[in-house]
């Protein structure tokens, strides 16, 4: 049950709001209960067709021929598509936010780069003879070899699975492989630290599989326009999609959605929404285009794989001096909108903790799978257990209490983050002490005094002096493993020469396995002299905090 | 040219469509073949429903147990004398699959479905077959089931068999993933008569093990005669995999498959599956 | 192919139409009948979604043959109100937030009506089982159950 705890931040809220807080019932249920509510393919229209494509059944090939006659003259086909009938045939979908180069084809021209990926459209009086149809269809293939590894993918010499990308990864800011964070000095900080742990996570793809498969209903509507009934998410940025794709003036298209049979990230990319529209234009008859359930699994995209390799340096008082992030997200063959995820995933680094030395390399890697996309939180999910596993390893390790750990860790109001940013609104700290409490799990006497509005900034506001450096140049593979270059002026470990602002760690009460576990593989502090006095470090730029328009903040420098 | 329908009154004319057709197929409940035409697997051909009493009968409250091809999971569940198959025909999809699921399909359904048919195999059924020509004629179900992949069985009418003796002589499991609705890793059936405290005559089959549904032959020899104690599920256990043949699919490996089948042989000889 | 003609009663009322042969039920009751309630999820019986009633059994529109339904009394959930009056499983889905989406809705209504019809008080467990084929990706289930329960317990009240 929801519970709304009017103790924690009462004076940041207003509590006398009107619906927050109170059991509202939903605009549109009665119509959810009624089965009243119309989805994209709950209209009825008059001679309408049905739209099925030809998919690859091979992950990587050329395609030597594509003969559509038998299906032309097959019973109820009323027009076949073929990749020259789609006026701009090459699209990426941020390209409508400036970002990323055009990509992926509506219907392949030369090559297959996933098994799946459509050909040939073929339009029917019904879905069973434009079904029949679609086998009647003759494709001849040279195959190809095909990779499916990220790391595979990177190697100098591996196959190009995008030509748009020869190098089989996105191109961040027209200069680097990847995108970077840099925050402070980790291999200095790495030397000094108590222990070392580094480890490796990766999840496989995750389908959205809602109730929904995607899909359109396109029809010629009045004043040579097009009435688009969309399962789209983002019914404009399907629209401005379908428009760029079929050179249309947006405002020739009607597109009619925003009620949607469930989505998680899956109905954003636009699948059904340009061929559908193409196929009304073309035979002047309202066409729809619908995903079968195994089209929907295999080709309709997931939440793409990811791989994570962490390294954390930790003092023996269980503070975190430097975490390194290198992660790879397989785009599969297009990029969609894997390219934000990366970047979501390292304006997430290093997690809700404050750290005072940073590194983040995540790569978005071209593969020969079914291209990714977006699902609930996507970026930041896969690196989420990532770092929660790692934080429950690090724990172990320094043999601290894990729930005490994070508390001691958490960022707090007033911190300076990896990117530049000051921490506010912070919470971290008290949801786990509520959920400690929840579950009776005992904290010692500092975590339960720990606060976030208390402890943070100060020092912990500093931008250290950072290391930078030119790796992972696009075209230049061998520069990934370039030693970083340390800025001119620098010195190592600036933020651990002040003390630190929360209270020096007291171990708990044994109520939990406080010895380190065998396994993790320790690296014994170096014996390093305490390095030179910092120099005053600069004060943080008054980087302007808006709330709003994430999207296109992360994205400021690409205009 | 779209998939047609015919409706045909009487066995007979049935079987013999299906007997000079080899593009025609006996609809039983559809909940394969709608599907594979749904899904454009299927684009032309005939389905063939045959609407005859005798499809739908169900003979259950003597010692001999007749079942038409035609009842269906949601039938089996609601006929009391039948208790001892509500495991297997509940462990059928949702209610909604069960209404329509026949029998008669489930003789054909491919691995991993054919639990209900795991079932039948233990009970040593015997399926009435009718060709189209001669009328019917009768089939143990482990030979129709290695006939069946070369096709042309023609028209099951029923499936017929002895009512198990005693409360526990036989036992069901289905191990799925999924519950209380999940396609099977794999299946087991027991059929475990004894005589003064000894097996004799014990059936085991599989669902999901193999190509079809199989008998495991070699924990029945060595059930036979032995009473089931711990030593006896040891040694079945240690049979359990013989003549098996896994595949590889959405719901397991056949290396999983391999793995916990004598596990859970040893828990549902030991009585230990609720 | 020839049409072939069938007869059935949907929500109550005659209905004759022509389909193809293979048509399924769902084809038939969305597109040629034009009620979308049931809605299309998979078209291989395993989301429930076109679940709807043959003669009060819980069938999946999606797999069965309209040429099957020939004399048959065929409900989906737009014949589930009494005129402006919900029937309670509506009134109870409304009140515990059993939708978000909505999508799986007008199918989870039907196999809970299939449920209450044979068995007015069923045990949690029951309620499971009766919408065990229908899946529902955004409500975590949870909602359902107890709105199927409350639906149960307020037509037991109206009773005694
Ligand atoms: C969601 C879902 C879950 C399922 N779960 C399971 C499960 O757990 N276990 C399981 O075993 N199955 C399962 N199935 C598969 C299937 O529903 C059953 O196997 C069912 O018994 C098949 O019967 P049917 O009447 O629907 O077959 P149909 O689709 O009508 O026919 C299947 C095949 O059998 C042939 N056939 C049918 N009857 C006869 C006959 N009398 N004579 C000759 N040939 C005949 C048909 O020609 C066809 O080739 C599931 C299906 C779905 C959709
Ligand atoms: S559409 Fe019928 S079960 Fe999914
Ligand atoms: S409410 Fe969305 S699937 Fe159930």
């Amino acid at each position: 049950m929801l519970e709304f705890r009017k103790d924690l931040f009462a004076d940041e809220r207003d509590d006398n709001l009107n619906v927050i807080g109170k059991g509202e019932q939903r605009q549109d249920m009665l119509g959810h209960v009624t089965g009243r509510t119309r989805f994209f393919d709950d209209h009825g229209f008059e001679g309408l067709l049905h739209l099925k494509v030809v998919r690859s059944p091979h992950h990587h090939a050329r395609i030597r021929s594509i003969d559509v006659s038998a299906a032309e003259r097959a019973p109820g086909v009323k027009r076949v598509i073929r990749a020259q009938d789609v006026p701009v045939n090459k699209n990426t979908l941020l390209s409508l936010i400036g970002f990323g180069k055009d990509d992926e084809p509506t219907l392949a021209v030369d090559k297959v780069r996933y098994k799946g990926e459509p050909i040939v459209a073929v339009i029917a009086d019904s879905d069973a003879e434009a079904m029949a149809a679609v086998k009647l269809v003759r494709v001849g293939y040279d195959p190809l070899p095909a990779v499916f590894d990220v790391q595979e993918a990177l190697k100098p010499g591996a196959v190009v699975v995008n030509e748009t990308y020869p190098g089989n990864y996105f191109e961040y800011h027209d200069k680097y492989d990847h995108q970077k964070l840099r925050f402070g000095d980790v291999e200095a900080a790495f030397r000094t630290a108590d222990h070392v742990l580094e480890e490796r996570y990766q999840m496989s793809p995750i389908e959205h599989a809602s109730t929904e498969t995607n899909g359109t209903i396109a029809a010629p509507e009045t004043n040579d326009r097009y009435v688009v009934h969309s399962c789209a998410q983002g019914l404009f940025f399907s629209l401005g999609t379908t428009a760029k794709i079929l050179a249309l003036e947006s405002n020739r298209l009607h597109f009619i959605g925003g009620t949607v049979g469930g989505g998680f990230g899956g109905k954003v990319d636009s699948l059904t929404e340009p061929l559908a529209v193409l196929g009304a234009i073309l035979t002047g008859r309202p066409v729809r285009y619908v995903l079968g359930r195994e089209e929907e699994m295999q080709f309709g995209s997931p939440r793409g794989a990811e791989r994570h390799v962490i390294k954390d340096g930790v003092m023996r008082d269980g503070r975190i001096v430097a975490r390194q992030i290198t992660s790879y997200f397989d785009a599969g063959a297009y990029t969609r909108l894997s390219s934000y995820g990366v970047v979501k995933c390292v304006a997430h680094m290093p997690g809700p903790y404050t750290i005072p030395n940073v590194r983040g390399d995540a790569y978005c890697v071209f593969t020969n799978r079914v291209p990714a996309t977006a699902m609930r939180g996507f970026g930041v999910t896969g690196l989420d257990f990532s770092i929660e596993v790692q934080m429950d390893k690090l724990a172990h390790l320094v043999g601290i209490d894990p729930m005490e750990f994070r508390i001691l860790n958490a960022y707090r109001d007033g911190d300076m983050k990896a990117h530049r940013r000051v921490a506010h609104n912070t919470a971290l700290i008290e949801c786990v002490q509520v959920a400690a409490q929840k579950v009776n799990w005992p904290l010692s006497e500092t975590a339960r005094r720990a606060s976030s509005l208390s402890g943070g900034g100060g020092p912990r506001a500093a931008i250290p002096p950072t290391v930078t450096d030119e790796s992972g140049r696009i075209g230049r593979p061998e520069t990934r493993q370039a030693p970083p270059q340390l800025t001119p002026g620098a010195a190592p470990l600036p933020a651990y020469q002040t003390p630190p602002a929360v209270p020096i760690y007291q171990p708990p009460p044994a109520h939990q396995p406080v010895a380190p576990l065998p396994n993790y593989p320790s690296q014994p502090a170096a014996a390093t002299p305490p390095p030179a006095p910092v120099p005053p470090v600069p004060a943080p730029p008054a980087a302007p905090q808006h709330g709003a328009a994430r999207f296109s903040s992360v994205f400021t420098r690409r205009r | 040219m779209p998939v047609n329908v015919r409706i045909v009154q009487g066995l007979q004319e049935a079987a013999e469509i299906l007997a000079a057709d080899r593009g025609a197929l006996l609809l039983g409940g559809g909940t394969l073949l709608v599907r594979a035409i749904n899904e454009g697997v299927m684009t032309e051909g005939t389905l063939l429903r045959a609407v005859d009493p005798a499809l739908l009968a169900i003979n259950a409250g003597g010692a001999r147990v007749e079942l038409g091809a035609g009842v269906t999971m949601a039938m089996v569940l609601a006929n009391r004398d039948l208790s001892y198959l509500h495991a297997p025909a509940r462990g059928i999809g949702g209610p909604a699959v069960r209404t329509t699921a026949t029998i008669g399909g489930n003789l054909f359904a491919a691995t991993p479905y054919g639990d209900f048919t795991a079932a039948l195999l233990a009970l040593d059924a015997v399926v009435t077959l009718h060709a189209g020509f001669g009328g019917a004629r009768e089939m143990p179900l482990e030979e129709m089931l290695t006939n069946r992949a070369r096709g042309g069985v023609g028209l099951v009418v029923s499936v017929g068999f002895n009512r198990p003796v005693g409360a526990d002589a036989f036992r069901f499991l289905k191990v799925a993933r999924v519950r209380p609705k999940g396609v099977s890793v794999l299946s087991i059936a027991a059929h475990l008569p004894q005589n003064a405290g000894r097996v004799s005559g014990a059936r085991i089959a599989y669902g999901a093990m193999g190509p079809t549904p199989l008998r495991a032959k070699a924990v029945e020899r060595v059930l036979e005669g032995q009473s089931l104690d711990a030593a006896t599920i040891a040694a079945t256990k240690t049979a359990a995999l013989e003549g098996t043949m896994p595949a590889t699919d959405a719901i397991a490996s056949e290396w999983y498959r391999r793995e916990v089948l004598p596990v859970h042989l040893g828990r549902l000889l030991a009585g230990e599956t609720s | 192919m020839a049409r072939m003609p069938v007869q059935f009663r949907l929500n109550g009322s005659d209905r004759a139409v022509f389909v193809e042969p293979a048509e399924t039920l769902l084809g038939t009751i969305r597109r040629g009948l034009g009620d979308f309630a049931p809605k299309f999820g998979c078209g291989q019986g395993t989301c429930g979604v076109c679940t709807v009633l043959v003669d009060g059994e819980p069938r999946l529109g999606c797999l069965t043959l309209s040429v099957t339904c020939e004399g048959r009394s065929i409900e989906t959930a737009s014949g589930l109100a009494d005129g402006p009056t919900l029937h309670p499983l509506q009134a109870a889905f409304m009140e515990h937030f059993a939708a978000q989406c909505g999508f799986c809705t007008p199918g989870m209504l039907m196999a809970a009506k299939a449920l209450l019809d044979r068995n007015p008080n069923p045990t949690r467990i029951e309620v499971v089982e009766a919408i065990a084929g229908n899946i529902c990706r955004c409500t975590g289930y949870e909602p359902i159950i107890n709105a199927i329960l409350a639906a149960a317990q307020q037509r037991g009240a109206r009773r005694a």
